[in-house]
């Protein structure tokens, strides 16, 4: 169904499009975080540059942007890409190379954020997360997540091979330093696949990131891997959800144009604005990912900052994603991975 | 020549061009048709089917390394020729994207071959020289893994504009580097076992469908025209309705504390409540009452033409009322049993809404599969190819329904 929505959200746009020339489509990762998005960037961009955006919700399919660039239609002017989908579609035609001179010098970034096709948005981490209600002796590691004596009841992981391989050499007992060492051999995908097997039975999968938290509130598992961001948000609605920061992956979530849009000059402007330290500093603060640009660091008070994931407490004993092993290997692994999942 | 002659020669020409005219007027009015057909349907699936074996990108973009690497024997070190032609080769490709494209195309045959191709096509030109091991030591200085065998073997084994690779994976087989086909790894197989899951599920949809419609379309059969219409009117009613609204609905009816559940709970027949979501029984439930009046239609459209009097002489001639009805009313549906079946189960076999909304993972049948490579991984040649399974699959059943039936089938 969703896919079915986010089919028809294009063509809605594209209908909307043909009588506004000055909108923008935007395309985000939906929930709480397009949420803030649109706070913090959408309403005043649009006060600002006198445009109008209209934002549409995915869950990062490469292939409708393939699809768009291949045809020739591009519907979709800015979007929200992870790095190594960003990586890929730079290599192979599907982004634009970004205008560094109209947004800004590259060392207003932290080096991760700067990329020939896209500039970082925001610093996210995939984290233990839990009911701190249920579990009053709370779990710590990825060790605890696949303990199901000690902690019983379903867990929740994202339906892909991504993070869940690196998370289950992590409760394996591989340091977080050797994890894609240890998975560039053979021996260390076996161990990974292994060990995710032993996990099967108690498994509950997602694929949007608003559902590990209605999962763990529901009570339909005990424990899920989740977006910090999504925790923070349903924190602030009252629930006590909370977080084991030990074993998390951190990433970034880039700004990438679709190759051939027309409304490249306005995307460029929107983006220099939304990388704008005052823009991503109150991002920061309406839901926890951290800022790339340097300067909005400054702005947050102390008790913002200990809620980013790059946050020195969080990211002590935290996993950096390693895009480019997944830009190579992602293919294989996630097709055995799928593989798995049918039998 | 007499004036008779003449004047049927006359008729003769004139009938003549009467029936050319009428032919060439019905070949007019079909027309539309014919290009409908030929520009949705046709070109479409011919387009999906040369996808399934279309292998342009390495042969386009590396000619000279393929035309090196001819008569290699794939184990031992690529003639020195190799390392020239594929400097050579990627220092043509001007865009990034022309590299980043072959780059996918090998990665997609071994892990690792995005990097080492983008890699080495961001550190070229190479300084121009001729001798050919000075090109290798150049080579190898970019990336080592250069002088590793997978990756000249990934090029030497793509070297064709066509390739069998993605048809045999779409049953789980597999081409080795020398060129003979084996079964792919137990743990990484799942196309077999997903299209046998496809064909027990729309076939326990099919006989679920006919054990439910048979009667009810006998009993229709057996009513005055009025009162059939009024019946087979709430019969279509949730056939106009969208799927999406009726799997939304049955979300809402089979959850753990829907209202199925909580009803037996209250009757007292269960404790605890039925998994009858995110499984196979959702989706078969789900199934067959979307499926359901594709089988009751060409059945009551079959039985509504068979006089009762058969039956009636049967049993007056001293069969018991059962027997005569197994014996003489049912051999005379088979038509309509016969095509009902076939569309139950060939729509059934496409089904992907339905599983991908009520079923778990282990219910999900080749459409989805399609679905994942069309979208997640952007490998269209693999999509294609399972597609083109399902087509098969599809046209074998119809061959052997229509070799079983010797009639096209009554569709209603």
């Amino acid at each position: 169904m969703k896919s079915l929505v986010a089919l028809c959200i294009p063509a809605m746009a594209l209908a909307l499009q043909a009588h506004a020339e000055n909108t923008l489509t935007v395309v985000n990762f939906g929930g709480a975080n397009g949420t803030a998005q649109k706070k913090a960037y959408y309403e005043p961009f649009e006060k600002s540059a006198g445009a109008r955006i209209i934002p549409v919700e995915y869950n990062g399919e490469q292939a409708k942007i393939k699809a768009m660039v291949e045809t020739g239609k591009v519907t979709w002017d800015v979007v929200e890409a992870e790095s190594a989908d960003l990586d890929r579609g730079c290599d192979e035609g599907l982004y634009e190379k970004l205008d560094w001179g109209r947004i800004g010098p590259k060392s207003d970034f932290i080096p991760a954020a700067v990329h020939d096709c896209g500039i970082g948005i925001f610093v996210w981490s995939t984290v233990l997360s839990y009911d701190a209600n249920r579990l009053k002796d709370p779990p710590k590691s990825w060790a605890d997540f696949w303990d199901v004596k000690r902690f019983p009841g379903k867990r929740a992981l994202r339906k892909n091979a991504r993070f869940n391989l690196e998370f289950a050499l992590m409760a394996d007992g591989v340091k977080p330093a050797e994890v894609y060492k240890t998975l560039a051999t053979k021996d260390g995908v076996e161990r990974a696949f292994r060990k995710l097997a032993e996990l099967r039975p108690h498994l509950q999968w997602w694929e949007a990131g608003a559902q590990p938290p209605q999962f763990l509130v529901a009570g339909d598992v005990v424990m899920a891997s989740a977006y910090n961001g999504r925790i923070d948000a349903a924190q602030r609605e009252g629930r006590n959800l909370a977080i084991a920061w030990a074993g998390g992956i951190y990433d970034l979530d880039y700004w990438a144009i679709p190759k051939g849009t027309p409304n490249r000059d306005l995307a460029t402007r929107y983006i220099a604005f939304a990388v704008s330290p005052n823009a991503q500093a109150e991002f920061a603060r309406l839901i926890s990912y951290g800022p790339t640009a340097t300067k909005a660091l400054t702005k947050l008070d102390a008790k913002t900052l200990a809620q980013l994931p790059s946050a020195p407490a969080n990211a002590k004993d935290a996993l950096k994603f390693d895009f480019q092993f997944w830009s190579d290997h992602g293919e294989a692994m996630e097709k055995r991975f799928n593989a798995w999942v049918a039998q | 020549m007499t004036a008779a002659d003449a004047g049927i020669e006359n008729m003769r020409s004139a009938l003549r061009r009467d029936a050319r005219r009428r032919t060439a007027a019905a070949l007019l009015l079909t027309l539309p048709l014919l290009a409908f057909l030929l520009f949705t349907f046709i070109v479409p699936i011919g387009a999906l089917l040369l996808r399934a074996v279309d292998n342009p990108e390495i042969a386009r973009a590396l000619p000279g390394t393929i035309a090196a690497l001819r008569g290699w024997d794939r184990e031992s070190r690529p003639p020195a020729a190799a390392y020239a032609a594929i400097v050579a080769d990627l220092q043509a490709l001007r865009e990034q994207s022309d590299a980043g494209t072959l780059a996918r195309r090998l990665n997609t045959e071994v892990g690792g071959a995005r990097s080492l191709v983008m890699n080495t096509w961001r550190a070229l030109p190479l300084p121009a020289t001729t001798d050919a091991a000075q090109v290798h030591a150049q080579l190898i200085g970019i990336d080592p893994r250069w002088d590793e065998p997978w990756i000249w073997q990934a090029i030497a084994k793509n070297g064709s504009r066509l390739t069998p690779d993605y048809l045999l994976a779409a049953v789980d087989l597999r081409r080795t580097v020398e060129g003979s086909v084996e079964s792919v790894d137990a743990d990484r197989s799942a196309f077999r076992r997903i299209l046998m899951r496809t064909f027990s599920i729309a076939a326990i949809v099919t006989v679920l469908c006919l054990l439910l419609a048979y009667p009810l379309a006998w009993w229709l059969s057996t009513m005055t025209a009025r009162r059939a219409n009024a019946l087979l009117i709430v019969v279509l009613v949730p056939f106009w309705t969208s799927i999406l609204v009726r799997m939304a609905a049955w979300i809402v009816l089979l959850q753990s504390g829907g209202i199925v559940n909580q009803s037996l709970a209250a009757a007292g027949l269960i404790d605890r409540p039925l998994a009858l979501l995110f499984n196979r029984t959702g989706v078969v439930i789900a199934m067959v009452h979307i499926l359901l009046p594709f089988m009751v239609l060409p059945l009551y459209s079959v039985m509504k033409g068979i006089p009762r009097d058969y039956v009636r002489a049967a049993v007056s001639l001293g069969s018991h009322p059962l027997a005569a009805f197994v014996r003489v009313y049912v051999p005379q549906t088979y038509a309509g049993v016969a095509a009902g079946s076939l569309l139950v189960f060939i729509l059934g076999i496409g089904y992907y809404v339905t599983p991908a909304l009520l079923g778990g993972p282990e219910d999900q049948m080749l459409s989805y599969s399609v679905a994942q490579y069309a979208n997640v991984h952007l490998d269209w040649g693999m999509a294609c190819a399972l597609g083109g399974v399902l087509l098969t699959a599809t046209l074998l059943l119809y061959a052997i329904y229509r070799r079983l039936a010797r009639m096209e089938p009554a569709l209603a």
